[in-house]
């Protein structure tokens, strides 16, 4: 068996695995802005860095494949200096004003102000608390408000109904890339701008899944109807998808009563993580105002409010006149097939056990 | 389709497939999640196969796309399978050690060679050979339908074809393999198990089967189940009509805009004496009734749906329903209550832990317990059964597609019929229907959400460029399509996405719906009706 070295413990590898793979499996963890199951990555982020302890160079462990006897360390001084380094770096470039957006402008270092300017930005980042650069800066002590920012591409793209895209934040992992292709969509490329470059979506191929949301690891790309909600105490709901015999199923961020938005995890089948427009935007027609509250009895060809015990009474009158003219065969019933199943059951049992009919059908034939 | 008719294997199935044969499924639109595990397959070395008289979003990604006429598909299938059979390429041992009725397949399927079926299909017979090949090399083949097989008056001799090509091929019972419709609402398949259907009861049981009307009848505490079939929907509507039908209830659905012929729908439901709906909106179909109960959706109730590869999902509650809306197990409860029963179960729980699952030989060990930690696909015969991802394996006989009798499988030798309606010199143009993205059946949900309406939010009509060109409209032009049952005036799109002398349309909306235009005749076996083709004229400029 073939091992390398990491932070003093061997580790096991196998042929043309990367020193970051390899380090994975054996449950050590090298950060990564892009790391994510759809990654091609090719060491855009920069952070994947370790040090050859026996050479003292820093390598890419993103890009170096493990071979035998390597000795490899992850936490020494070098590569923590090296990662905050580009922490910095990184944070410089975007508008990633997260801990001043509501500092007094005397205490904001250069850029930070202009940040607040932009769109989308008069409301905290929509991914803080949830964002991985965020956390990886706490983690290497980055000193993110006093980084002078210059924001590189400040771009927003609002052609979606569902889904902000702004690159002001972005940075530069291509993450969004990756999912696109992997989901076979490909709307997404990269597009030059002002010596640098930023993602764009071909809007006419989008479909507006929002794979993409859930690749980033930043607030560049986020859900416009959750945008401005505040997280503290929301909790999560798993539940099934409303359309297609899919069934995929969702998180719902619940809070005070209300979905607030939608998500799915990578682990629960069937969807593994995956969604489509519908069942990632197409939450909210439950709020609609034009929901039947209430019981409706048609007088003179125009429906009026009626109490339910009138309408049930008024029902159950009415079929059980019917059945005692014309026998139980005379009434029938179309279940759904959008509803629960124990909805059905019900409706089904009313027919047979209570009317006496097997005039019971719904809409499977289509 | 036939009661049960849910997918052989699973979508993890998807990625174990050496070959995926596509037929009359828009999945990238309809079933859009599923799509991206396809998509994966092909980025892994997996052949996709797709037959489709559109060129879809999935033909992009197909290693072969087989073009066929609306309507057409037991011809071809026949021409693949006499080609499998006369090149000695099916799977003979397969063959022999488990289904009956070659004989009379291979007398069917040899009268149609690739070269004759060519003028009823479309297909050149040089593809036809090519992939009856690449089926024979590269396998298990997973085949996956929708409803393009479904919705046409041969709807259940398509099926039959498509579990027959399986079967020759010997596709059937492994995993990658099997016949795997793509079931359109989220919860259809849970109506069937639930006994929704005028034949059976929940899970199954004949209606006319005196043992099963045993059990249910002391299951319920009743004496007087009837053993004989009721109505099918379109035999409601024309009920309606003839007074054999006098009191109608609609729950959750919207037939005068889902179903074709809409004149004819709305003519029967206006006809109806007395009519109660269930619905969470009003919609097209409210109007036409004397009451209107007020309902839970989505998420203001506890439940499950059972999605198309039979696995059990729980639904959960967030928040109560609006005004004094209430969950419609308690509307059909309180009904039963009136009408002198008292039924136990007051919750969904109750429902399905004391009397569905338990009544249900199949769903015999799902509890809602248990869906709490695991994730179940039926048949679950008991409560420590670990649920079954493929079926045919020791659970032939719960499968209806394709009967497996004392482990035996059976050919049926189906012969092609055209549809009911073909173009002629007044109605020149094949008009097929289907969905689109953003919008979900009747769109009573969908155009209720924030934003999708934003990305389509009238109903278009698709047609090619050769025959755009010919009338001279472009898209954004609104033309005008007529068939025997009606006339609606549209907004085009020029796409090459649909062939010649075939256009296209959904029917999401109530206004210009395809509904106006398609043909009631249906499937005689399952009383589909034949969305998928009818005859169309069109006219431009309107008249």
């Amino acid at each position: 068996m073939r091992h390398v070295i990491f932070n003093n413990k061997k580790v096991e590898f196998t042929e043309n695995q990367t020193l970051l793979d390899t380090a994975s499996v054996a449950g050590i963890n090298i950060p990564t802005l892009c790391q994510g199951d759809t990654c091609y990555c090719s060491s855009s982020c920069g952070l994947g860095i370790a040090e050859n302890v026996d050479t003292g160079e820093l390598i890419s462990t993103c890009t170096t494949l493990a071979t035998e006897g390597m000795n490899i360390s992850t936490e020494s001084t070098k590569v923590f200096e090296a990662r905050r380094e580009k922490l910095i770096s990184i944070f410089s470039k975007g508008a990633h004003n997260c801990f001043t957006a509501r500092l007094p402008e005397g205490k904001c270092a250069p850029g930070h102000l202009e940040a607040r300017e932009l769109e989308w930005h008069e409301q905290e980042c929509p991914a803080k608390g949830t964002c991985t650069l965020q956390k990886l800066a706490g983690k290497h002590k980055v000193p993110v408000m006093d980084i002078p920012l210059k924001i590189e591409t400040p771009v927003v793209d609002n052609r979606s109904p569902f889904i902000a895209r702004d690159y002001s934040r972005c940075i530069k992992c291509g993450q969004c890339i990756s999912v696109c292709q992997d989901i076979g969509q490909n709307a997404i490329s990269r597009c030059s701008y002002n010596g640098t470059w930023h993602p764009t979506v071909d809007i006419e191929k989008c479909t507006h899944c929002g794979q993409c949301l859930e690749a980033c690891p930043v607030g560049a790309l986020f859900d416009k109807k959750a945008f401005g909600i505040a997280k503290k105490k929301v909790t999560k709901v798993q539940t099934t998808c409303p359309y297609c015999g899919t069934g995929c199923q969702l998180q719902l961020h619940v809070k005070d009563e209300k979905i607030i938005k939608v998500t799915a995890d990578e682990d629960v089948a069937p969807n593994m993580g995956r969604l489509c427009v519908k069942g990632r935007f197409g939450y909210d027609f439950i709020y609609s105002e034009n929901r039947l509250k209430t019981p409706l009895i048609k007088e003179d060809g125009k429906f009026r409010e009626a109490s339910w015990d009138e309408a049930l009474d008024l029902v159950a009158s009415k079929f059980i006149e019917v059945r005692e003219e014309y026998g139980p065969d005379a009434i029938a019933g179309l279940s759904c097939a959008r509803s629960i199943t124990e909805d059905s059951y019900n409706m089904q049992k009313l027919f047979r056990a209570t009317i006496g009919t097997n005039n019971i059908d719904h809409c499977a034939r289509t | 389709m036939l009661g049960s008719g849910a997918m052989s294997n699973s979508f993890e199935d998807i990625e174990k497939a050496k070959t995926i044969l596509v037929i009359g499924s828009n999945m990238t639109v309809a079933h859009p999640v599923v799509a991206t595990f396809v998509h994966n397959a092909v980025q892994n070395g997996s052949k996709l196969v797709v037959i489709d008289p559109r060129a879809t979003k999935l033909t992009e990604w197909a290693d072969m796309h087989l073009r066929l006429k609306v309507g057409s598909d037991v011809a071809l299938i026949n021409s693949i399978m006499n080609v499998l059979i006369a090149e000695g390429l099916y799977d003979k041992q397969y063959v022999e050690q488990w289904a009956d009725g070659f004989a009379e397949l291979k007398e069917t399927v040899l009268r149609y060679p690739p070269e004759d079926t060519e003028k009823i299909t479309g297909v050149p017979a040089e593809q036809v050979v090519s992939l009856a090949r690449l089926l024979a090399q590269s396998k298990p083949a997973m085949l996956m339908y929708t409803l393009g097989i479904t919705e046409h008056t041969s709807g259940v001799h398509n099926v039959f074809s498509c579990a027959n090509l399986q079967l020759l091929l010997g596709n059937i019972g492994v995993p990658g393999g099997g016949v795997n419709p793509l079931r359109g609402q989220n919860n259809v398949q849970g109506a069937c198990d639930a006994g929704a259907l005028p034949d059976s009861f929940p899970g199954y049981e004949k209606v006319d089967d005196p043992v099963a009307r045993r059990k249910f009848q002391k299951a319920w505490n009743v004496s007087n189940l009837l053993g004989y079939e009721g109505l099918r929907l379109p035999a409601m509507l024309e009920g309606l009509k003839t007074k054999k039908v006098r009191a109608f209830y609609v729950f959750g659905e919207d037939p005068a805009t889902t179903e074709p012929d809409m004149h004819h729908v709305h003519d029967c439901l206006s006809s109806a004496e007395f009519m109660v709906c269930n619905d969470i909106f009003p919609t097209k179909t409210t109007e036409f009734a004397d009451v209107v109960f007020p309902s839970a959706a989505w998420s203001e109730d506890d439940g499950t749906f059972t999605n198309t590869e039979r696995r059990v999902n729980r639904v959960r509650k967030v928040s109560p329903p609006p005004g004094v809306a209430r969950p419609n197990w308690w509307i059909f409860r309180e009904l039963a209550k009136r009408m002198g029963d008292t039924w136990a179960s007051s919750c969904a729980k109750d429902i399905w832990d004391n009397e569905m699952a338990p009544q249900c030989s199949m769903l015999n060990g799902i509890t809602y317990d248990r869906l709490e930690k695991e994730s179940l696909q039926w048949p679950v015969p008991h409560a420590l059964h670990p649920g079954t991802p493929h079926l045919f394996k020791d659970t032939a006989h719960l499968y209806r597609d394709v009967r497996f009798t004392q482990g035996r499988a059976h050919f049926k030798a189906i012969d092609w019929t055209p549809s009911a309606e073909i173009p002629d010199e007044q109605y020149p143009f094949v008009l097929s229907t289907g969905r689109r993205l953003y919008h979900y059946n009747c769109s009573s949900q969908t155009a209720n959400a924030v934003g999708l309406n934003d990305l389509l939010s009238e109903e278009i009509v698709d047609i090619s460029p050769e025959d755009a060109k010919r009338f001279g409209f472009g898209t954004d032009d609104m033309i005008q399509l007529t068939t025997r049952r009606g006339s609606i005036t549209v907004r085009a799109k020029v796409t090459d996405e649909v062939p010649k002398g075939m256009v296209w349309m959904a029917f999401h909306f109530y206004k210009n719906n395809s509904n106006w235009l398609t043909n009631s005749a249906a499937d005689p076996i399952s009383d589909t009706a034949e969305y998928k083709s009818c005859a169309v004229r069109i006219d431009y400029p309107a008249v």
